[in-house]
This record gives structure tokens, C-alpha cells and sequence, in this order.
């Protein structure tokens, strides 16, 4: 397992989360936190020192632990019910479906160390299904934060909000994005980080940082790449891949397999919008063990990984 | 409404208990030879459970079926529809002439209950396994309030084969849940054969209390009995309270009762009438 300790300018969003959550249950003793004994991983351990009857830790159970999420919310909580990815999202998939899409329910799912973060633990601790499984449940708000802020305000967001949520976390170090001091959060927008009329790059999450510097390395060569931020994966921003498409083509790029993602969900709209080439970036399938930069770099979700599809898409148009 | 009069047992509370338990019969049956559909079987075994839980124990209010201090019933047996919408209507949740929409195209009353559709519903149910984790996760909420609200979920006894169950039994034994009951309809079938011959559940009794529960057995018809153990006493218990409701599947109809294959099922039209009569004849006795 890769520390989690940032480099220089670097962040594990694991960090925006617990903050803002703490913040959060201050000002509003509803907030409550649900763990699988995953005080440490979700980096709970201040929170439960500050809010102690407030930390639920049901133990080893994901399927139990989802339906107390769904029971908390019945009993006036907000419940932040946190745990690993890979088995918060596949071990309690149909208690996310009846108990909290299906229900309503207002829980807030917190997928921790999301996609490949667990590179070297191997594929049953990769989550690179999740957002084919959860995009298919409609009531369900899916978000994928890319930096620090942009988790702290999805947090925000999520606390607000009544229904359920589901934000994608990682612990892979990444940069704080550069941002308009007038930023703001929108939930089913996403954000245009960079314009360009050559190619569209639409990604989600850590590969953020990734597709800006594709971004840079495509200027030097004279084509200009739009650069988009879906961070909500459901509601789906139609509107801005429609307008995507108008550069002629598109590069998705996700720490996911290629089928049902964010990949998927723009493909679907290409499909039925505006018809143009799209060219998928993600993972096979099961991976072999490797840290995640090495696994992702291997599938061409670096920033020359990214690059090089923009490239290949803009020379085929010709 | 205070604990102290719900605690109050008379012949006469238990008497408005079983008339309500009849009705629910009645219109659980009527609901299925109408619809083509249903799970009759379960209905009949659950129709006493649920008569004494909301005519007899449970503080609740159609008016504000929000409201945050109501008691809560989660159907863990989420099909056993019959028999809850027919509770919920009789208790003044919806029309009881609604009922007979039930499974008709764009009907609020689908196969399983929906919270989102139906007030009155605490949470979807359909899959087994389900209700009781949520309802410990209600009954936690509670726990942290200092609520005085209590939760009750039912449970099929072939549903105990689920794992989340057990998961949930071991968490709510751990929180020492003393404001949440779950009872097992023990009618001792499941779909196709009974549960000792499927994946045995005995010693029940045993494996509730392993994981900290307190655990009372009583006849799942006498609703006398099933009014002594549900009620809530004035001094909430230490520990969560498991009531092995002994029943019989089809209970009320002759030939429905303990056959497996009345646990899908629609009565002919000749069956109702005789099972119609049957339930009418046990009002009159």
C-alpha cells in the first residue's frame, strides 16, 4: 500500500473530507458517521474523538452497515457511512439499491480509496466497477471530486442535500486545481477548466490534474484541447458533452474499466446527441498488482497516456 | 397515548385486536383472487403480528405518518403484502378502497411495499434480508436521541438464512438496542419446503440470545399473548427483544394451512367463498 503522506503541494482528499465533516457535525447534530471498521482508513479518528456517540462502527459488515445508514436517515440523521470502495459499493450493492436509491433514503455514501488506490492489494480491492453499478440506479447522486476543494464543497453539498449521495474518494496524492477565485460547485455541471476547439478531454477524479498537463503538452503542438471536469457522474451534464462534441472528437479518461462509466455515460449521450468519435480511456478489466501510478500509467491514463489519444483522434479527422 | 395504557390488557383490547386480525385475512385473500397474485400463505401466518402491533401497541398517527417520535414497523418480509396494506388502510393510512388497486397497473399498492409511494411504508422491502438492519440503524438513532420512539420489525423465518440478518442481530446486541423487537414469523415453511428441511434455523431461540438478545416464544395467533410481549414496559428493556411468534402458514383458511404451495398463490373463486366463510365463522365463534 502507497503512503498516504502528500508530497509537496500534493493532497489526499481523505483529508477535505474528514475536515469538512467535523465542520459539518458542529453546526449540525444530525450528522453522524457509519464505518466498517475503517475508523483509520477513512481517517475518522478526530471525529470520533470529537463526536464520539456520533461514530457508528458496525464492524466487518458492509451489508449491515448500508441498511443502519438507511435506518439512521428514517431516525432523522444525516449519516455519512464510509468504507473501502471496492466493498462499501459491491458488498452492499443491492442494500444501496432498495435501502437508499429505491427508498430515497437520505444517506451519503463515502467510497474511500477509490479505483486503483489499493494498486498493490489486487483486483478484489480495486474499485473500477463502481460507477457501472451505481450509474445504473436512478436517485442516486454520483459525484467525483478531483482535488481538496472541490471534495470539501461535494461534502458540503452531500450534507445539504436530501437524498442519497455517493462521492467517489480517493487517497492518491493531487494537486489543488487552478481555479477562478469565484469558483463554484455545481451539482450536474460540468466544469470547464480550459477551452479549445480541436478535441475535448472529459474526465472525472484524480486523472484531473492529468488531462491539464495532456492539455499543455498538445498546446506546444499547435492543438487546442477542451478540458472538462465531470465531477457528477449522475445527474449527467448532457448539455456540456453535446458542446464537447462540437470539437469533433473525444477523449474520456477515468480511473474505471472502459465499460459504464464516465466513458459510457458520454458515449450514450454522443450516441443519441451529436454523433462523433470517442475514444475511451480506462482499464481492461481485473488488473495485476502494481502501485497505481504504474497501473495507470500502463493504460494510458497519464498525461502523455492522455495526449497521445487526443493526438491519434484530432490526425484521424485529418 | 402513554406506555402505561398500551401496557393495559384487557379481554376487550384483546377482542378489537382479533377483529382487525379477521379483516386483515379477509382482505389480504380478497386482494390476491382479485389480482391473480400474492403471497396469501405469508399474509394469513403475519395478519395477528400485525393486528396487534397497530391496534394494540404501536403509537402512530395516519394524520402525520412523519412524525419523529411515531413508533416504526419495517416489514423485513417485504412480500407479505397483503396482510400490511390491508394494516395500514384499516389503520387510516390510505383509503381502504385502494385496496383494491392493489397490483393493478400504476397502483401505489405494489407487489412490495414502497416508502416513496405509500405513507405509512418506513423503508422498501422485497429482498430478504433487508428490514432488520435498517430497522437496528432506526432503532441507533433512537439510541443516540434518548428517543422514546420504539421500532419493531418483522421478519420471515426462512429470511434468518440471510447473512445481513445475523449481521444485524450481532450489531443491535452489541448497542444493547433495548428500543428495538424483532419478530419471527416462525410458521416453519419457506417457498418450497420448510426451513429444517432447507437450511434448519433450530435451535432458534438459541442463536438470538448468543448474540445478546433477550428472546421470548409465544403462539403467534394468541394475540393476547402477542399483546403481553409486545407491549412496551414503562422501564425500556437493556437489551433488544427477539419474539419467536410460533404461527401456521395459511392460518384460518383449512387448506391453506401448512401447505407450501399457498406461499405464492390465488384462491379460486370457489376457495374464497369457502375461505370467506371459514374466517366468518371464526368471527362468530
Amino acid at each position: 500500500m502507497s503512503a498516504a503522506v502528500p508530497a509537496t503541494g500534493m493532497f489526499d482528499c481523505r483529508n477535505a473530507y474528514v475536515e469538512t465533516l467535523e465542520a459539518l457535525a458542529g453546526e449540525d447534530s444530525r450528522i453522524v458517521a457509519v464505518v466498517n471498521d475503517s475508523i483509520g482508513s477513512s481517517k475518522l479518528g478526530k471525529f470520533h474523538e470529537r463526536f464520539p456517540e456520533r461514530l457508528i462502527n458496525v464492524g466487518i459488515a458492509e451489508q449491515n452497515m448500508v441498511g443502519v445508514g438507511a435506518g439512521l436517515a428514517n431516525g432523522g440523521k444525516v449519516p455519512f457511512v464510509s468504507g473501502a470502495a471496492c466493498f462499501l459499493t459491491g458488498r452492499a450493492l443491492e442494500q444501496i439499491k432498495a435501502d437508499c436509491a429505491y427508498s430515497n433514503a437520505n444517506v451519503k455514501l463515502c467510497g474511500i480509496s477509490s479505483g486503483v488506490a489499493y494498486g498493490e492489494l489486487g483486483a478484489t480491492h480495486h474499485s473500477i466497477e463502481d460507477l457501472a453499478w451505481l450509474r445504473a440506479m436512478k436517485g442516486l447522486t454520483i459525484i467525483v471530486p478531483s482535488d481538496p476543494w472541490e471534495t470539501a464543497e461535494a461534502i458540503r453539498w452531500a450534507a445539504a442535500h436530501q437524498g442519497p449521495v455517493f462521492i467517489r474518494i480517493s487517497r492518491m496524492p493531487v494537486p489543488a486545481l487552478p481555479r477562478p477565485a469565484d469558483a463554484r460547485f455545481e451539482i450536474g455541471k460540468a466544469e470547464l477548466l480550459r477551452d479549445g476547439g480541436d478535441v475535448a478531454v472529459v474526465t472525472c477524479g484524480t486523472l484531473v490534474h492529468h488531462a491539464l498537463a495532456a492539455a499543455d503538452i498538445l498546446a506546444a503542438e499547435g492543438i487546442e484541447a477542451r478540458v472538462l471536469n465531470m465531477a457528477t457522474i449522475a445527474p449527467f451534464d448532457v448539455e456540456a458533452v453535446v458542446a464537447a462534441a462540437g470539437t469533433g472528437g473525444i477523449v474520456t479518461a477515468e480511473e474505471h474499466v472502459v465499460r459504464g462509466g464516465l466513458g459510457g455515460a458520454v458515449a450514450e449521450c454522443v450516441v443519441a446527441e451529436r454523433p462523433v468519435p470517442v475514444r475511451i480511456l480506462g482499464f481492461p478489466g481485473f488488473l495485476p498488482t502494481g502501485s497505481a501510478e504504474w497501473l495507470m500509467e500502463q493504460h494510458g491514463l497519464s498525461a502523455a497516456g492522455i495526449a497521445q489519444a487526443a493526438r491519434d483522434l484530432v490526425a484521424r479527422r485529418g | 397515548m402513554s406506555r402505561e395504557t398500551d401496557t393495559f390488557l384487557s379481554a376487550e383490547q384483546a377482542a378489537h385486536v382479533k377483529e382487525r386480525a379477521n379483516w386483515i385475512r379477509r382482505q389480504a385473500l380478497l386482494m390476491a383472487h382479485r389480482a391473480g397474485q400474492g403471497h396469501p400463505g405469508g399474509d394469513m401466518s403475519a395478519a395477528d403480528i400485525l393486528a396487534t402491533l397497530y391496534f394494540g401497541v404501536m403509537r402512530i398517527d395516519p394524520a402525520v405518518p412523519d412524525a419523529p417520535g411515531r413508533d416504526r414497523f419495517v416489514m423485513s418480509k417485504g412480500h407479505c403484502t397483503g396482510a400490511l396494506y390491508s394494516a395500514l388502510a384499516r389503520a387510516g393510512f390510505f383509503p381502504v378502497e385502494e385496496l383494491k388497486t392493489y397490483l393493478q397497473p400504476g397502483s401505489r399498492l405494489n407487489g412490495h411495499p414502497n416508502r416513496t409511494y405509500l405513507p405509512g411504508v418506513e423503508t422498501n422491502t422485497g429482498p430478504l434480508g433487508h428490514g432488520l438492519p435498517v430497522a437496528v440503524g432506526i432503532a441507533v438513532a433512537g439510541q443516540i436521541d434518548a428517543a422514546d420512539y420504539h421500532v419493531f420489525a418483522l421478519t420471515g423465518d426462512g429470511e434468518l438464512q440471510e447473512g445481513s440478518m445475523w449481521e444485524a442481530a450481532m450489531f443491535a446486541g452489541h448497542r444493547r438496542l433495548g428500543n428495538l423487537t424483532a419478530i419471527v414469523d416462525r410458521n416453519g415453511l419457506q417457498q418450497g419446503a420448510t426451513t429444517e428441511d432447507t437450511n434448519a434455523l433450530e435451535p432458534l431461540a438459541d442463536k438470538w440470545r448468543a448474540f445478546g438478545w433477550e428472546v421470548a416464544e409465544v403462539d403467534g395467533h394468541d394475540v393476547a399473548a402477542l399483546l403481553s410481549v409486545l407491549a412496551i414496559p414503562a422501564v425500556r428493556r437493556a437489551r433488544p427483544l427477539c419474539v419467536i411468534a410460533r404461527t401456521t402458514k395459511g392460518r384460518g383458511v383449512s387448506f391453506m394451512e401448512n401447505q407450501a404451495g399457498w406461499h405464492h398463490g390465488t384462491p379460486s373463486d370457489a376457495q374464497l367463498a369457502q375461505a370467506l366463510a371459514e374466517l366468518d365463522a371464526e368471527l362468530q365463534a
